[in-house]
Parts: structure tokens; sequence; C-alpha cells
């Protein structure tokens, strides 16, 4: 079994705790590099923001079908589970967070882009892809929910998972799917993330208090997801408005 | 009443004849034939089909049969009753679905046109319009579910619900109501049937595509009476896939 640090990277930069998957490969989204990806939100801890990019051409191709037709059936839930877990993690997280999708993003690696506050995307190469349709496969319940509480607009979310669009850059940010295009390669991609990330840190936020809008602000999402992530770290006495 | 052909791939289901396409319990019945009937003939063909709903003369459908209801609440209530497992047929079909909309599409015949996944409607005349404000109804729950589910601009569903505007295509596009407009009733109805051609070439399973459709809008779904599909049947679908 791969160690964690091999499938991702973790680096501080300022206040901004970058999270890179590692390789050229579509960082599939099977239990190994989940566990990792969980590892690596956790050791988050201090920081004012998080960025979650990736190397080489793809974000993440989604789900690892390849794994799951060779694990034993009774071990796929660990998959989707492990997704659902870290989506739990991403939304308890106290503090801003920001995808920096470097390459293609498809089906749950798109999901997963879309729960981060913020996503940058590169502006000329690379594309997100709701595949399911195209691939037959039906979605989870969380993944339903991403798409549901993020991208709002019937008509782009209609395109984006009933028409299998692949929405390049300039067009996701016309149909609201992410919150800019940036011109370069992918240092530039995680760059323009870092310093998006680090502007939110210097508002100085209250961590909880982030935590808790954002729970709030998605609750159908929150609540798919709300009893699988690592939980709350011990909190002090605070008081409620 | 209507009528159901297949051109390829294609089923067009017409509402036949120069009038308004009162939504009675004839109608209402025959759509609900004609839809089952597609999705029986889609699921032997194998993956790849859609439904185009195109109405005749100067109306696409001008809402329930309230005529045959007169001053009877109970009559209304029961077209009203009636025409909910046909927006549940619609928005759970196995198969991709458009709206022709070659003429007025009013209240129910508006919310037929806001059952199907996406909308073309001619330019130079007709109007989508839910007139229930105007003539002092509310809203059945389930017809305000699918109002919410497909019109998601606050304004834009702030003023076709309780405002009683009359939306031309155009504007109609505008807020994302519409996803295209054509001059004429005739090209609106070849450019759906274009459309639907092209949906259907993708070949989707029919069974995902609705799944994925009813995933989008769980409460409008919910609201119509469709069942909700259970995790685990969709866990046997991924396994089986593999």
């Amino acid at each position: 079994m791969e160690s964690n640090k091999d499938l991702c990277t973790v680096e501080r930069r300022g206040r901004v705790h970058l999270i890179t998957i590692t390789g050229a490969g579509e960082h599939r989204l099977n239990p190994d590099l989940l566990a990792a990806l969980r590892s690596a939100v956790a050791a988050s801890a201090g920081a004012g923001a998080l960025v979650l990019a990736a190397e080489g051409k793809f974000f993440s191709n989604g789900f690892d079908q390849a794994w799951a037709r060779t694990a034993p059936p009774h071990l796929h839930g660990t998959m989707d589970g492990g997704l659902r877990a870290l989506v739990a993690d991403l939304l308890a997280l106290r503090m801003p967070t920001v995808a920096a999708v470097t390459g293609h993003a498809a089906a749950a690696g798109c999901a997963l882009a879309l729960v981060h506050d913020a996503v940058l995307m590169r502006g000329s190469r690379g594309f997100l892809y709701m595949s399911e349709v195209d691939v037959g496969i039906k979605f989870v319940d969380f993944v339903a929910a991403v798409l549901r509480d993020k991208v709002p607009d019937a008509a782009a979310r209609r395109d984006l998972v009933l028409r299998g669009d692949r929405v390049a850059a300039p067009e996701a940010v016309r149909r609201g799917l992410v919150d800019a295009a940036i011109d370069g390669g992918p240092e530039d991609v995680v760059a323009a993330a870092v310093a998006e990330a680090e502007r939110l840190a210097a508002r100085g936020w209250d961590g909880e208090a982030v935590a808790e809008i954002r729970k709030a602000a998605w609750p159908q999402l929150w609540g798919q997801v709300k009893d699988h992530g690592a939980g709350p770290a011990p909190a002090g006495v605070r008081p409620r408005l | 009443m209507c009528t159901l052909q297949q051109r390829g791939s294609v089923f067009v289901l017409t509402l036949t004849g120069d009038g308004e396409h009162r939504l009675g319990h004839a109608l209402i019945s025959s759509l609900r034939s004609a839809v089952a009937s597609a999705a029986e003939a889609a699921a032997k063909a194998g993956p790849g089909a859609a439904l185009v709903t195109v109405g005749e003369g100067r109306f696409f459908s001008n809402g329930l049969d309230i005529g045959w209801a007169g001053t009877s609440r109970a009559r209304l209530s029961e077209l009203v009753a009636a025409l909910r497992p046909l927006a549940a047929d619609l928005l759970a079909l196995p198969m991709p679905t458009v709206a022709a909309v070659t003429g007025h599409a009013s209240a129910g015949g508006c919310l037929l046109a806001l059952c199907h996944d996406y909308r073309v409607m001619r330019g130079d005349r007709g109007v989508l319009y839910m007139s229930e404000v105007d003539i002092g109804l509310p809203l059945p729950p389930y017809f305000m579910a699918v109002l919410r589910a497909k019109i998601t601009a606050a304004n834009a569903l702030r003023d076709v619900a309780l405002r009683g505007k009359k939306v031309r295509a155009a504007e109609g596009k505008e807020m994302g109501i519409v996803d295209a407009v054509y001059p004429s009733a005739d090209e609106t109805a070849v450019e759906a049937f274009k459309l639907a051609e092209q949906l259907a070439a993708r070949k989707w399973d029919g069974g995902v595509y609705a799944s994925i459709r009813m995933s989008m809008y769980p409460e409008a779904c919910r609201s119509v009476g469709i069942v909700e599909e259970s995790d685990e049947e969709k866990r046997k679908h991924f396994a089986s896939k593999l």
C-alpha cells in the first residue's frame, strides 16, 4: 500500500495550507487517496485558509471504477463513504476553502471541487464534466446535493448533469459554476488560489463561525454528510447569539 | 386529442386540433397513455430515445378544463389531482424531454411545459403564463414545487407566480425558463425535433437519465408523488455496471 505521503503533499504558504494531489495520473478518488486527503485536511489546523490543487492534466477524474471492479462489493461503500467523509470535513472546516482546478475535474472530482467555498480554474485547459449520464452511473445522494446547493440555476445544473456538457473555464465562469478563470499554467492557478486564500485568511474570521455559517448555508448537503466527518474538535464555551 | 408518433429515436407527442388543448380527464388520460407507450417502446429499443411534445394551432395548452369544472370546487380539485400523475410521468420519464411551445401555455399548460427538460418556444406569438393569481386561485402544492424547481432566479419566480407575468419567448430565455427561441411555430417544432434527435443520439441509459433528473428535483418529485429510489437500489446498480 502506498504511503499517504505519495498521494498528496501539504505545505504552508503564509497562512495558507496548500494540499496538492501528486502525480501525472487521473487522481481517481479511491479509498487510499481519500484517506490521504482527509489526513491532509486534518493537518490544516492552525492555518487561516485551505487550498486543494493537483499536479498534471487532471484535478480528479472521479471515483475509481477500476479499483471497484477488483474490490469485494462490501468494500465499495468505503469509496463513496470516504468522499462523503471528506466532504463533511471540508464543510466543517474552520477556515475558508479554495479549489484550484488545475486540470480536468469530472464526476465525483468535479463535485469535490464545487464543495469548496471558492473555485478557481485554469483558463486555457481543462473542463468540468459531470460524466455520469454519459457513463451510465446514477448519482450518490450527497453528490446530487452538491450540485443542487452549489449550482442553483436550473438550466446551468441541467446542462451540466443531464446534458454532460464539458465546460471550460470561461464558460464555467459565465454559468456561475466557478469564481474565476486564471490565465497561464497550473502554477499560476495555484498561485492565484493561494493569493485568494491569503486574502480570505486576512479577514481574520473566527473559524468556528465560518464552519457554522457554511454548514447552515448548504443545509441539504450538510444534512447528507454530517454524520460521517471527523467531527468537531473540542470547543470552548461560546456565546450564542 | 393527442397522437404519438415514433420518428427514428424520437417520440412526437402532439396535442391535436386548433382548440385550447384544455387538460380535462380525457386529454390527461390520453397523454398519460401516450407517454407510457413511449417509455415502453424505448425500453424495448434500448438506449437513446427522446420525447417532443408539441401543440397544433394557437395553443400549447391553456390549462385545466375549467369550463368542465364550472363553479364546482370539487371538479376543479379532481382535475388538479388528475394532472399530478402526468407531471410525475414526465419528471420520471426515462428519456430526455423537449416541450415545443408552439402557442400559449397557461396555468396547467405552462406547468406541462415546465415538466419537460427543455423548452423551445416561438418568438413571434404566445406566452407562458401562470394565470392563477389573476384568476384568484392558489397554486396547488405540486404546481409550486415544479415552479420552484425549474424557475430558480428569485425575481423570475416572483414575476411568473406572484405577478402573473405573461412571458414571451425572448424574455423567457433571459429568465432561464426558455432554452431557445424560433421565429415561427413551424420552425419551433422542427428545431425541437432536431434537439430531441441530438439528445437521443447521446444514447443515454434511460433509467440512469431519469434517476439523475429526479435527484436534481427531489422536492418536486416528492410533491408529484414519485417514490424516491433508495441508496441500496443505486448501489446495486453501480455494482452491476462495473
